[in-house]
C-alpha cells in the first residue's frame, strides 16, 4: 500500500506547490478565474456528496450558493462583518436549511426529487426580488474586494486567490476524511441500496438528511466566497441555469469522487470560453457538443475515466464488454 | 359565468399545448427513466422547419404535416445516432447528454433565424366564435381539436396495432421484449421519432400566440412538466390529463387572482409541482414502481 | 442428421465473472433434454447463453447455423423461444397481448387464429382469462402463459427455465404433462429444472451441471437407476 501512497502524495504535493505559485505567474484575470474554479469545486464537492455518494438528485444546488453569496454579502454591506466571518456563518446557516430541506425530501426518489430541487432552483430568483428590502432586488449589492492583511504585497486578486485555495484544501481534506471513512462508507450503502443499510443498523433518514446539510453547506461556503471574490451579487446569476450548471461540472468530473470535483470546476469554468473562440455564432452549440463528447467518452465523468485507464493499464487483459440484454447495475465509486 | 367558460375553454387550449409536451417528456421516461430536457428545445426547431417552409411556399397544412413527418425522422435519427452511443451508461449522463442537444438546438436555432420574433401563421380563422354571450377564440378551438385528433390517433395505434403493441412491451419489459423478437433499440428509436411530433404539434400550435423565437418553449416546458408531475411521470394517460388541467388552472388563477403578473409566471406551475409532491409524488395517475432487491 | 443444438467449449461471462467453464453437449431433434445441478450451478446461464443474454466464447450450433454473432431477437426469429426464469410475464399487458407478442419474432405471417386455438387447447384457464392483465394471474397459470407465450413462436426449439418454481404439485404435474405433448407434436425442449425427480421422468437425456462444468450426462433411465449418483447429485 506504501508503494502507491508515496507516489500519490509527491504528486498531491507538487500540485499543491504549484498552486501556490501561480499568483506571481499569471495575470489578475486568469487568479480571477482560478478562483472560481476553486469555488465551483467547493461547491461541487458538496453536489458530490449528495448526487454521488448519497445517490440523491439535486437540481437546485444553485439555491444554497445563493443563500451563501446573499447571507455573505449582507453581513459584509449592512454590518461591516469581515469576509473571513461570513463563510463559517453561510456554513452553518446552509448546514441548517439543507438538513431541514433533507428531511422532506425523504419521500422523494431520484426523478421526484430532481423536480423539487428543480422548482427550488427556478423560484430562486423570483424570492430574491421578493425580498428587496434585504437583497436590494433585482439591483443587487456592490461590494468590495478585501485587501491583503498584515500589509502583504498582495493585490486583492492575488490574495483572494489563496483565501479561496486554503479554503478548498481544508474543505477537500475534511470531505476526503468524510467520505473515506465510516460515514462516507454508510452513505454510498445507502445510496446503492437504502433497505439492506437500514437492515443493518444504519439510520437512513439521519444520513440522509445530515448529507443534505452538509452538501449545501459547501456550497453555500462556495457562494459566500463568491460574493468576496466577485464583488458584487444579483437575483439574475442564481437562477436556474448555475444550478444545472453545477450538476454539469459534477457529471462531468466524477459524480462519486472528489477529484472529480476540481475537473467538473475547470470544465465549467473554461469551457464556454474555449466555445466562444470556437464559434462566436453558435457558442452554446460547441458547449454542447462537448457535453455530449465527454459523456461519449468518459461516462462515469473525468475522474471515472482516469480511473479506467489506470485499471486497463495495471491489469491483464479481460474479454471486451459486451452488451447483455441481462442488466447489470452501473455504479461508481472513487 | 361567461368569463368563467371562456377562460376554461382557452385554459384547455394552453392545455392541450402541455399535454402534448407531457406526453413526449413521459413516453420517454416510461421506456428508459431518462427525462429529455431537450424536448422542448426540439419542438421548437420543428417549428422553425414549418416556419421555413411555409415560407418558402408550402401552404400551411402542407407544411404541418411534412414538418411532422421531418421531426419523426429527427427523433428517431436523434436517438439512434446520440442517444444509443450512451443508453448503457449512468441516467444522469444521458441527461447530461439531452442537457447538450438542449443548448445545441437553442443555439443553431438562434444562429439559423436569429433570435428576433418571427410572427408565426394560425390555420383557424381570425374571427371569433360566439355563442350568446360567450366569445371563443378560433384558435382556441383549433388548438384543442388538433390536439385531441393527435392524442385519439395516437390511443388507436398504441391500443390496436402490432406495433404499438411491441412498443409498448419494450417501454415495459425490455428483457422479455428481445425474448420474443422485439428489436428493443428500434423501438426506443420509434418513440424518441413520436416523442417528437407530438413537441412539434405543441410548438406549431403555441407559436401562433408566442411569437416565434429560440426560448418560444422555455416557459411551455415548465409547465408540460407541471403537467407531467401531476398526471404523473408513469402514466402517458395521466400526463395528458394533467397537462389539460395544469392549463385550465393556470388560466383561471391568472384570471381570478390578482397579483399574479408576469413576474410570477412561473408561480403557478411551481406551486403545482410542490404541492404534488409532497402530496402524492407519483402523480394522479402514476404507480410507484415497485423494485425487487 | 445433425443434432439440432451443438454446444462446444462454452463460457459465459458476467461482467468479469466467468460463470460456465467450457459447457459441451449437444441436442437431437425432437428430444427433451434437461439440465439439473443445485443453485448456481450454470444452468439457467446456460440457456442464457443460446439466447445471446450474456458474453460466451465457445461455438454455439443452432440447426447447423452458428448463434455466437447473432442477437436475441435473431436467435428468436430462428426458431427458438425461450421462457424466461421468473416467467418474463409482460405484468401490465393483457394475456392476449402477451400471446400475440409471443408472435411477434415468427417468421411467418398470418392469421394467429390457429396459433390461439392451440395454445387455448392446451391451457384453457388462459382462454378464460383472455382479457385479464397477465400480472392478476396466479403463479401456475403465469408459468402457463410463458409456454403458451413461448409456443405461439411456433418454435423447432423450447427454452424452459425452471418452470416448476414456486407452483403447487398438482400443478406442475399438469404442466410437465402438457408438455410431453407439445414435444410429441416435433418441438424439442431443453429444460433446465431442481425438481429433479419430475425432469427425469419427462426428459430422454440429462446434463449435470456443477459450477459451471458438466459433471455427468447420459439417458435419463440410465441416470435415475444409477444410486450412488442419485444420491449425490441428486438428493434423493
Amino acid at each position: 500500500m506504501s508503494g502507491s501512497r508515496l507516489p500519490r502524495l509527491v504528486g498531491l504535493l507538487s500540485l499543491l506547490l504549484a498552486a501556490c505559485a501561480l499568483p506571481f505567474v499569471l495575470s489578475n484575470f486568469r487568479l480571477f478565474q482560478f478562483s472560481q474554479v476553486y469555488i465551483y469545486a467547493i461547491a461541487i464537492l458538496g453536489l458530490n456528496m449528495l448526487t454521488g455518494y448519497n445517490g440523491q438528485f439535486s437540481l437546485g444546488h444553485g439555491a444554497f450558493y445563493a443563500i451563501g453569496a446573499y447571507v455573505s454579502a449582507i453581513m459584509m454591506d449592512r454590518w461591516n462583518i469581515a469576509y473571513g466571518w461570513t463563510l463559517p456563518v453561510a456554513g452553518v446557516l446552509c448546514l441548517v436549511v439543507g438538513f431541514l430541506f433533507g428531511l422532506p425530501a425523504l419521500r422523494l426518489e431520484g426523478l421526484y426529487l430532481a423536480l423539487a430541487t428543480f422548482s427550488l432552483a427556478l423560484a430562486v430568483p423570483q424570492i430574491l426580488k421578493y425580498f428587496e428590502h434585504w437583497t436590494g432586488g433585482s439591483q443587487g449589492i456592490v461590494l468590495s474586494k478585501p485587501n491583503a492583511p498584515f500589509g502583504l504585497k498582495l493585490n486583492p486578486d492575488q490574495w483572494l486567490y489563496f483565501v479561496t485555495f486554503a479554503v478548498l484544501v481544508l474543505l477537500f481534506w475534511l470531505g476526503a476524511n468524510l467520505l473515506k471513512g465510516r460515514i462516507g462508507r454508510a452513505i454510498v450503502a445507502i445510496r446503492d441500496n437504502h433497505i439492506a443499510a437500514e437492515a443493518m443498523g444504519i439510520n437512513t433518514a439521519l444520513y440522509k438528511s445530515l448529507v443534505f446539510g452538509v452538501s449545501a453547506a459547501y456550497t453555500g461556503v462556495a457562494g459566500a466566497l463568491s460574493a468576496s471574490v466577485i464583488a458584487y451579487v444579483a437575483p439574475d446569476s442564481f437562477n436556474v441555469f448555475l444550478s444545472v450548471t453545477l450538476l454539469i461540472g459534477s457529471v462531468i468530473g466524477g459524480l462519486a469522487s472528489i477529484s472529480g470535483a476540481v475537473f467538473g470546476a475547470l470544465f465549467i469554468q473554461f469551457v464556454p470560453n474555449w466555445a466562444q473562440d470556437i464559434s462566436k455564432a453558435a457558442p452554446w452549440a460547441i458547449f454542447g457538443v462537448f457535453l455530449i463528447g465527454f459523456m461519449y467518452l468518459m461516462p462515469f465523468g473525468i475522474a471515472g475515466g482516469i480511473r479506467l485507464l489506470w485499471i486497463r493499464a495495471t491489469r491483464s487483459r479481460v474479454p471486451q464488454e459486451g452488451r447483455s440484454a441481462v442488466p447489470t447495475q452501473a455504479h461508481t465509486t472513487t | 359565468m361567461d368569463i368563467f367558460i371562456q377562460q376554461v375553454v382557452s385554459g384547455l387550449a394552453t392545455g392541450g399545448i402541455y399535454a402534448s409536451l407531457a406526453l413526449a417528456l413521459v413516453m420517454i421516461y416510461q421506456a428508459t427513466d431518462v427525462v429529455n430536457f431537450a424536448q422542448g428545445e426540439l419542438a421548437m426547431f420543428a417549428t422553425y422547419i414549418c416556419w421555413t417552409l411555409i415560407h418558402a411556399g408550402l401552404q400551411y397544412w402542407a407544411a404541418f404535416v411534412s414538418t411532422l413527418a421531418i421531426a419523426f425522422v429527427g427523433g428517431v435519427v436523434i436517438e439512434r445516432v446520440v442517444i444509443r452511443p450512451v443508453e448503457n451508461a449512468p441516467i444522469l449522463s444521458i441527461v447530461m447528454v439531452t442537457l447538450g442537444l438542449l443548448v445545441i438546438c437553442n443555439s443553431i436555432a438562434g444562429w439559423m433565424w436569429t433570435y428576433v420574433q418571427k410572427p408565426f401563421p394560425s390555420p383557424f380563422p381570425e374571427n371569433p366564435f360566439k355563442f350568446g354571450n360567450i366569445v371563443f377564440g378560433a384558435h382556441d378551438l383549433g388548438e384543442i381539436q388538433v390536439t385531441l385528433l393527435v392524442l385519439l390517433c395516437i390511443y388507436l395505434f398504441f391500443r390496436f396495432t402490432p406495433l404499438g403493441l411491441a412498443m409498448r412491451a419494450a417501454a415495459h419489459n425490455p428483457v422479455s421484449s428481445r425474448l420474443v423478437g422485439i428489436r428493443v433499440g428500434w423501438m426506443l428509436a420509434l418513440g424518441w421519432g413520436l416523442a417528437a411530433v407530438f413537441g412539434a404539434v405543441a410548438g406549431m400550435m403555441v407559436a401562433p400566440v408566442l411569437t416565434l423565437e429560440p426560448n418560444l418553449m422555455g416557459g411551455v416546458q415548465i409547465y408540460a412538466f407541471a403537467a407531467a408531475t401531476l398526471g404523473g411521470f408513469t402514466s402517458p394517460g395521466g400526463a395528458v390529463l394533467g397537462g389539460f388541467i395544469v392549463g385550465v388552472v393556470e388560466n383561471l388563477v391568472g384570471t381570478y387572482v390578482g397579483f399574479i403578473g408576469t413576474e410570477l409566471k412561473f408561480t403557478v406551475a411551481l406551486a403545482m409541482i410542490i404541492v404534488v409532491l409532497l402530496v402524492k409524488p407519483t402523480g394522479l395517475f402514476g404507480t410507484t414502481v415497485v423494485k425487487r432487491v | 442428421m445433425s443434432a439440432l443444438l451443438d454446444v462446444q467449449a462454452l463460457e459465459a461471462f458476467y461482467g468479469r465473472t466467468k460463470a460456465l467453464h467450457g459447457v459441451s453437449f449437444s441436442m437431437a431433434r425432437g428430444g427433451i433434454t434437461t439440465i439439473l445441478g443445485a443453485n448456481g450451478a450454470g444452468k439457467t446461464t446456460t440457456l442464457r447463453a443460446i439466447s445471446r443474454m450474456v458474453r460466451t466464447t465457445g461455438t454455439l450450433r443452432f440447426e447447423g447455423e452458428a448463434l455466437e454473432r447473432k442477437a436475441t431477437e435473431d436467435v428468436v426469429q430462428l426458431g427458438i423461444a425461450h421462457a424466461p426464469e421468473g416467467r418474463g410475464t409482460f405484468v401490465h399487458l393483457t394475456v392476449e397481448e402477451n400471446l400475440r407478442l409471443g408472435a411477434w419474432g415468427r417468421r411467418e405471417r398470418g392469421s394467429l387464429k390457429d396459433d390461439f386455438e392451440r395454445v387455448f387447447g392446451y391451457f384453457p384457464v388462459l382462454r378464460e382469462r383472455r382479457r385479464q392483465a397477465a400480472g392478476t394471474l396466479s403463479g401456475g397459470e403465469q408459468q402457463m402463459l410463458a409456454v403458451a407465450r413461448a409456443l405461439m413462436l411456433r418454435p423447432r426449439l423450447l427454452l424452459l427455465d425452471e418452470p416448476s418454481l414456486g407452483l403447487a404439485p398438482l400443478v406442475v404435474r399438469e404442466i410437465f404433462r402438457i408438455l410431453r405433448t407439445i414435444n410429441q407434436t416435433g418441438v424439442s425442449i431443453l429444460l433446465v429444472e431442481q425438481n429433479a425427480a419430475l425432469a427425469l421422468d419427462l426428459a430422454d437425456h440429462v446434463f449435470l451441471l456443477e459450477t459451471g462444468r458438466v459433471v455427468m450426462e447420459g439417458p435419463s433411465d440410465v441416470l435415475r437407476r444409477d444410486d450412488a449418483i442419485r444420491r449425490a447429485y441428486l438428493g434423493y
